[in-house]
């Protein structure tokens, strides 16, 4: 079988996506349960009656998860419902504490909305609308460790270990509608989605979305149907793809695998697929040709969410500006060229930038430091920009201190460093560390008188006009004032001593 | 002593005529003497119940403010968690499973010093009228031990009536409270929906279980009713309103005014002779005591049944699928090599009995696509107009009177394989719990064919409990007079071959 070329298959075929993105909030207690939601605590430890199912628990609704969810759908442009309720999906899985999951089924709490992504085309940036269907509030399952066999599934495995820590952490489930007409760029508006998601959910604070440690997880539904048909093809989903890149990828791969069989004459099966971070394909998981029976019913244990209008309004009023349009006002406040903004957000320091600048930093400076020196620093670390100890108020403060002349560039770079080791403030750091520009015309004095008197040869090369020679002397002088000199100055008062002014 | 009310208990320990030990050890000498007979008890704490026994006492000797059941010992269904304490609902899956929480029941039976003597038992998961689908055998009347002595709540009942405990804990979700009351000549109430915490109550079906007070007399049952009621941040469906004042409503017992409906349709065919003709004279008493006697229509009553076996098993087969053998009971078939799904199959298999089963196929049946709309969607239907009925007949009248069972205990095994006879004991219970309503079913005297207790039943509005409580209260008072001495003096003692 030769392999299609992505091109065979899509001057032949439309692809078809559904997404269904998965969200766990950031909440500190769980879904429906007072326990912690802190990622990586020791299996089992972040349980109770409730979240393990004990016989005679009941779960009550845990208010901020409920704003969370609202505030994702106001973002998501969706009509929030004066009256949702809870259902239970039933299906039994040991991870699973009560074997049903409470979710929500035919009365989710947002609905309608959409997103416009933009994504640079052939014929330039060009904008998708996602239509979004709902979004809904679930709680997640525990973990299964399959210990043994040769696949890491239940299915031939020795034995299983299970940690209910994540039982029970509020996730909320956004799915769209069929995105169809996206034609060759379904793979990158898909990923264009996804990273829009995510930022949508970072500006709004409801959750970690880090998708390598499954806070944001993506379901991808691919159909294929030959171009011109309105008829839609059989579709596969493929479950957990855990990075941007592999959105785009598992779509792609999917969309060939998909092309490869209808051009065989062979059917799509209709089927849950697992993606593969090591060979970007996808492998086959159960099959839904018989779709499972989850005996939905309203969750009885539980009253229909009403959320009041006025507080709605509230939410909507509070929400921020949406990521798209916040890094366009910036780039342009800032004068910013296209590259270093790529820069910027890849290095994940807009935020910090902006406070800094609104702090009183020239925004070219605030952008420099961060983007440079300090990025360089946490990199060296291996740490996360934002978890140096160094704030977006020090950075402002040593700006502010280099503008007016206080510390040379380069003993700037000893505070941010001395900062980030620590050592507390950028005052604090410049007085324990003794870094001070030296601009006591009286010290410096001496020191040129006593650096020419040593160098009494090169000195007399200065006076008689050689002003090359200079260099040198300020060399010395810098040394012996331990660089806390400004060099300018120093030349200046040289060149005066020495009759050269 | 041990056949004193609890309210003379009460008083007794107050006064130190006795000791809140020495009335628990009475006790627990009398499920000595006779529980081998009755089988009232799952489980006998009788060190817990000492213990709890002895802090009341001294307590009191502190000079300490205790509430009015402090001391006072009380019978636990085993539905209800208490920690440490094994919980086994009467199914063998969850035996030897000790709760590592309390309920919030037990809390406030704690909190208000009462003595948790043990569990009571029960039909498995609360699903049954006669205490035969226990588990681990049934529970006796202690009017006729051959006899049932009513279900879910059997023990809890049998329990009052054979005088192993003065208060009892009762659930509810079809009438489990009320005809264990009216085959056993006690006391029993379940409370509105949402009055008394379900946090720890282990779910048969949610949206209809209560728990609520069980005892030998109305005010004893108030008493009981305002300690275990109240809002309870941890179960979503508690009412976030004031406590009824049920125990002035018992104490004054007036009735003069009042407006009681009699159901039309829950009397006449189906009910025995002697049901009806206690009925009847128990409406005339309170119409003595100055009480008016309407009449009241609630026609969807007659779908009640059948809406209820539909909902009800569809929740249980939800509410017991967490019974897997993954986190707490019993575990069969985890031998080398077997998979997590044959070992919850062969568990639940082994570990629920046949009337779980088949209430969860039942329910599974029921909530199945394809299925869900002609059977759940139309029982959530019929339960819509059955609290119309209610809510249109309340209109004419302040409580609403019937029947509490149509028929006095029945033998041991009469009905073990026939369901359907079976379920018919719950038709005039059934309508409360779709409703959400309170209910009472207190004694109203004895079959004149059989020589057992028959249960006369109030029904209240929605946190409107009080009522039932008074008219409960004047129907008792008229009783006693005319009987001269309550109706369990007439029960032999523990008579009839076990």
């Amino acid at each position: 079988m030769s392999a299609l070329t992505y091109e065979d298959v899509i001057s032949k075929y439309e692809p078809v996506l559904g997404l269904e993105v998965h969200v766990e909030l950031n909440t500190h207690s769980k879904m429906f349960c007072g326990c912690s939601t802190i990622f990586g605590a020791e299996p089992n430890t972040q349980t109770c009656p409730v979240c393990l199912a004990l016989p005679g628990a009941l779960p009550v609704v845990n208010e901020k998860a409920i704003e969370s969810t609202i505030l994702i759908g106001l973002a998501l442009n969706c009509s929030i419902a004066p009256f949702s309720r809870f259902a239970r999906k039933n299906y039994f899985y040991p991870d699973m504490p009560k074997n049903f999951q409470i979710s929500q089924y035919d009365e989710p709490i947002c609905v309608n909305g959409y997103v416009d992504v933009e994504i640079e085309t052939d014929e330039g940036p060009q904008s998708f609308r996602i239509e979004i269907e709902r979004v809904h509030m679930e709680e997640d399952t525990g973990k299964s460790l399959h210990v043994g066999g040769s696949t890491g599934r239940i299915h031939g495995a020795d034995y299983s270990l299970l940690d209910y820590n994540r039982a029970g952490i509020p996730l909320v489930e956004i799915v769209t509608k069929i995105v169809p007409g996206t034609g060759k760029y379904a793979p990158e508006v898909a990923k264009a989605y996804v990273a829009e998601l995510r930022d949508i959910l970072r500006a709004l604070g409801v959750s970690d979305v880090k998708m390598e440690q499954g806070s944001l997880r993506c379901d991808a539904n691919v159909s294929l149907r030959l171009i011109g048909s309105e008829v839609l093809g059989t579709r596969s989903e493929t479950k957990n793809v855990n990075s941007l890149r592999s959105v785009e990828r598992a779509i792609r791969g999917e969309m060939i695998r998909h092309a490869e069989r209808l051009n065989n004459g062979e059917k799509v099966v209709q089927e849950t697929r697992h993606f593969q971070e090591d060979t970007g394909l996808t492998r086959s998981g159960r099959s839904k040709e018989q779709a499972e029976d989850y005996r939905y019913f309203p969750e009885p244990d539980l009253v229909p969410v009403a959320p009041d209008a006025q507080w709605i309004e509230k939410l909507r009023a509070g929400l921020p500006e949406r990521p798209s349009l916040r890094r366009k006002r910036l780039q342009e406040q800032w004068s910013v060229p296209d590259k270093e903004m790529a820069a910027m957000i890849n290095a994940d320091v807009l935020n910090i930038v902006e406070e800094t600048v609104l702090l009183g930093a020239d925004p070219t400076k605030a952008r420099s430091w961060w983007l440079g020196e300090i990025s360089r620093l946490a990199n060296e670390k291996e740490v996360a920009i934002t978890a140096l100890a160094i704030t977006a108020k020090d950075v402002a403060e040593i700006v502010s201190l280099v503008a007016q002349g206080e510390l040379t560039d380069k003993l700037a770079r000893q505070v941010v460093e001395g900062v980030i080791a620590g050592e507390g403030t950028p005052a604090q750091v410049i007085s324990t560390r003794g870094i001070k520009v030296v601009n006591d015309d009286g010290a410096l004095m001496a020191a040129i008188e006593k650096v020419c008197s040593e160098q009494s040869e090169t000195a007399d090369k200065v006076r008689n006009g050689h002003l090359p020679a200079a260099g040198a002397l300020i060399g010395a002088v810098m040394k012996e004032t331990k660089g806390q000199a400004d060099a300018a100055r120093v030349r200046e008062l040289l060149l005066g001593h020495l009759g050269q002014a | 002593m041990i056949k004193n009310s609890a309210a003379e208990m009460s008083a007794a320990l107050s006064s130190g005529a006795t000791t809140s030990v020495a009335l628990t050890q009475a006790h627990l000498d009398r499920i000595s003497e006779v529980d081998g007979k009755v089988h009232a008890f799952l489980y006998v704490d009788t060190q817990g119940a000492l213990e709890q026994a002895k802090k009341i006492d001294d307590a009191r000797a502190r000079g300490e403010k205790l509430g009015p059941l402090a001391g006072v010992p009380l019978a636990l269904k085993d539905v209800l968690v208490q920690k440490d304490v094994p919980t086994t609902c009467g199914s063998k899956i969850l035996e030897g499973w000790r709760p590592p929480y309390d309920s919030t029941v037990v809390a406030n039976l704690k909190n208000a010093g009462v003595v948790i003597l043990g569990k009571t038992n029960m039909d498995e998961f609360a699903m049954g009228s006669s205490t035969e689908n226990s588990a681990y055998g049934p529970t006796h009347n202690p009017w006729d031990l051959t006899r049932i002595p009513g279900g879910s709540g059997g023990g809890s009942s049998a329990a009052l009536a054979a005088f192993e405990a003065p208060l009892a804990i009762g659930t509810d979700t079809g009438g489990s409270i009320r005809q264990p009351a009216a085959v056993t000549g006690t006391v029993g109430v379940k409370p509105t929906y949402g009055g008394v915490s379900r946090y720890g109550l282990v779910a048969f079906s949610s949206s209809l279980d209560q728990a609520g007070p069980c005892a030998r007399t109305v005010l004893d049952t108030a008493f009981l009713h305002e300690v275990i009621a109240g809002h309870d941040p941890k179960d979503s469906t508690s009412i976030n309103a004031p406590v009824p004042q049920v125990v002035a409503a018992a104490k004054s017992g007036d009735v003069k005014g009042m407006k009681i409906g009699v159901v039309k349709e829950l009397n006449g065919e189906g009910y025995q002779a002697g049901v009806r003709q206690r009925f009847e004279e128990s409406l005339e008493l309170l119409a003595q005591a100055g009480a008016e006697i309407v009449e009241v229509s609630a026609p969807n009553f007659e779908y009640a049944l059948a809406a209820y076996y539909l909902i009800a098993p569809s929740e249980c087969s939800s509410n017991l699928a967490r019974f897997d053998a993954m986190r707490y009971g019993l575990r069969v078939g985890d031998t080398d090599g077997a998979s997590a799904e044959s070992v919850m199959n062969m568990t639940r298999e082994v570990g629920f009995g046949r009337e779980v089963k088949r209430r969860i196929l039942l329910g599974t049946y029921a909530l199945s696509s394809g299925y869900y709309d002609a059977y759940y969607g139309s029982a959530q239907k019929v339960r819509t107009l059955i609290t119309q009925d209610f809510n249109k007949a309340f209109e004419k009248c302040d409580v609403m009177v019937s029947p509490t069972s149509p028929t006095t205990a029945f033998k041991i095994g009469e009905k073990a394989d026939d369901p359907l006879a079976m379920y018919l004991n719950d038709i005039a219970t059934i309508p409360v719990n779709m409703a959400g309503i309170g209910g009472m079913s207190l004694p109203s005297g004895v079959a004149p064919e059989d020589g057992l207790p028959v249960g006369f039943q109030i029904m209240s509005p929605v946190m409107q409990d009080q009522r039932m409580y008074s008219v409960g209260a004047a129907l008792e008072a008229a009783l006693l007079s005319k009987w001269g001495a309550p109706l369990l003096s007439q029960a032999p003692a523990l008579g009839g071959a076990a």
